[in-house]
């Protein structure tokens, strides 16, 4: 007799930050199929883009993420740039880099701690969060945020790294190399890792091609791809880092990638602070209009290839933004890693290649009765004014 | 492989089907061709050539619908652009999903989004849009409005 079960994973589960459902077919402890459900997230931010100036555009598709939420403007400006054949100053590639690179550092802790909490190992999850936490002061000291940024603008960067910043960002990143070298120590020695880890959710390389992953997801199943080596913008081409790349493409391979990674980065920003002492100048080109046409852009974001298409007809705003974050490629590959899978493991496979659901849709509030939307720009604009007016009635301020 | 052998290549198996030949040296092209050749052009180029396919952009432009498959041949450091366009009254066009997998779920949102019918998927289920979103409205066409 044929039995089957179906065991839920979302749309809201304790064990994922975002809303997403898998549904998982199980034959006893086995999983045999898994069927993704997703939507739940979408913002139409493709949409919104097309009524944006170009300006205005790179602060939108920050939006989209916040934990990638450099990767996409400098996808962004790359595309613009790509478009309009624009040049960048060398000083402003270098703070490009630094940023994408602290953002890369941020992000991977950020995973590695959350893999941890997935497995039921909270000492390392708390233990990496906290490490984390100087990669964000860091951010705070040079770009005023911790996430959100805004350091991007086609053509440039909008803040310059002050000299006297320097110290202090070498500092932190001597600091955070102890700490990530203490846990890579720990983490790829530790049997019970190494026990619940090892061989577990294999991505082969050939799935891996015909499902299109990237980012450590492929480069763990041993494809060396990377576009800032591949198609290098910003500094990359400017310093000497080297592609992590592992053969086994194991849930362990994945996180031996992340963690070897964050080194390669601290190499990297390192080599940038260096060079933002000897070069000087202007930190952004002067953008006058954008010429109709297309452009392509991408950028290593630290899930894999965020990929950006902009066409312009020549007026200050877009015809059209296409974006493609790279969860949208990597999480099909989970038709291929997690069938014959138990299903305690499915849990931590589903989350090895860090996904990123925000990034993956990006529509409106329905109203399921009428079919009318809920809520407009012009809506959000006031409710968030009743808000602010609210808050100072109850501070005692008269709303200015 | 030579740097620019692939391009060259490509250029000498779909001869006379190119419509339209854009590049922007050295980095990136695009070929328009036409629609019934999709699906040949997208399996030459990626089991044959060993491009990575990155994604399919769909565009509605006033004279038609034009999808976009972006492939990328990373150690060469190329973006090759394939488009087809689709006359208005008649938006179909053979899926790659059968020869791409990872080209699935974009096919799924572009025939949610933009209304393109994509003939021969094989899993041609709505992916972002609720169920009850009511058929043949597709809000990423150029006659929707945001605030409308």
């Amino acid at each position: 007799m044929n039995r089957k079960t179906i065991i839920p994973i979302g749309p809201y589960h304790p064990l994922q930050e975002e809303p997403e459902f898998f549904e998982l077919e199980m034959e006893g402890e086995k999983v045999i199929d898994i069927n993704v459900h997703i939507g739940y997230n979408h913002r139409s931010i493709e949409k919104i883009a097309e009524s944006k100036t170009f300006d205005q555009m790179v602060f939108l598709v920050e939006r989209i993420c916040g934990i990638c939420s450099t990767s996409h403007p400098i996808a962004n400006c790359n595309a613009v740039e790509d478009l309009a054949r624009i040049e960048i100053p060398e000083r402003a590639r270098y703070i490009r880099s630094i940023v994408g690179e602290l953002e890369r550092l941020h992000s991977h802790l950020l995973w590695a701690g959350l893999a941890g909490h997935f497995i039921g190992y909270n000492t390392l999850w708390m233990w990496i969060w906290k490490y984390r936490e100087p990669i964000l002061e860091i951010f705070e000291a040079v770009t005023g945020n911790r996430n959100h940024y805004a350091m991007m603008i086609p053509g440039g960067v909008r803040r310059d790294i002050k000299e006297e910043d320097i110290p202090f960002l070498s500092k932190g990143l001597d600091e955070a190399e102890r700490k990530i070298d203490m846990v890579t120590k720990a983490v790829l020695d530790d049997p019970v890792l190494a026990a619940r880890l090892k061989g577990v959710g294999i991505l082969s390389r050939e799935d891996a091609i015909n499902y299109c992953a990237v980012g450590p997801t492929a480069r763990a199943s041993g494809i060396p791809i990377d576009v800032r080596r591949d198609d290098p913008y910003a500094a990359y081409d400017l310093v000497d880092w080297k592609i992590i790349t592992q053969e086994e493409g194991d849930v362990f391979a994945k996180v031996v990638v992340r963690l070897l990674e964050c080194f390669e980065s601290i190499k990297i920003i390192r080599q940038c602070l260096k060079m933002l002492r000897t070069v000087k100048g202007e930190i952004a080109a002067k953008v006058k209009e954008i010429p109709p046409g297309e452009g392509i852009g991408h950028h290593e974001a630290p899930r894999g290839e965020v990929f950006h298409y902009v066409r312009s007809d020549g007026s200050n705003m877009p015809v059209r933004l296409k974006v493609r974050a790279p969860t949208y490629v990597n999480l099909p590959t989970c038709k291929a890693t997690v069938p014959g899978e138990s299903v305690a493991d499915a849990a931590i496979i589903l989350a090895a290649i860090d996904p990123c659901y925000c990034c993956t849709e990006r529509i409106v509030t329905i109203n399921k009765r009428t079919g009318q939307r809920e809520l407009n720009g012009q809506d959000l604009l006031r409710l968030s004014r009743k808000k602010t007016e609210k808050i100072c009635k109850n501070m005692g301020r008269r709303n200015v | 492989m030579v740097q620019q052998d692939v391009i060259k290549e490509l250029k000498e198996k779909l001869g006379k089907k190119i419509l339209k030949w854009e590049e922007k040296p050295p980095k990136r092209y695009y070929l328009t061709i036409p629609r019934e050749d999709i699906l040949e052009a997208a399996n030459f180029i990626f089991k044959k050539q060993g491009a990575r396919f990155i994604i399919e952009s769909g565009v509605d432009t006033p004279r038609a619908m034009e999808i976009l498959y972006h492939f990328s041949f990373d150690e060469l450091n190329k973006i090759v652009t394939l488009k087809v366009l689709l006359p208005k009254d008649r938006c179909e066009v053979e899926s790659i999903a059968p020869v791409i997998p990872g080209a699935s779920w974009i096919e799924r949102e572009i025939a949610e989004l933009l209304g393109v019918k994509f003939l021969n998927h094989p899993d041609p289920r709505r992916l972002l849009l609720a169920e009850d979103w009511p058929e043949g409205e597709f809000p990423l066409r150029q006659e929707v409005r945001e605030n409308q």
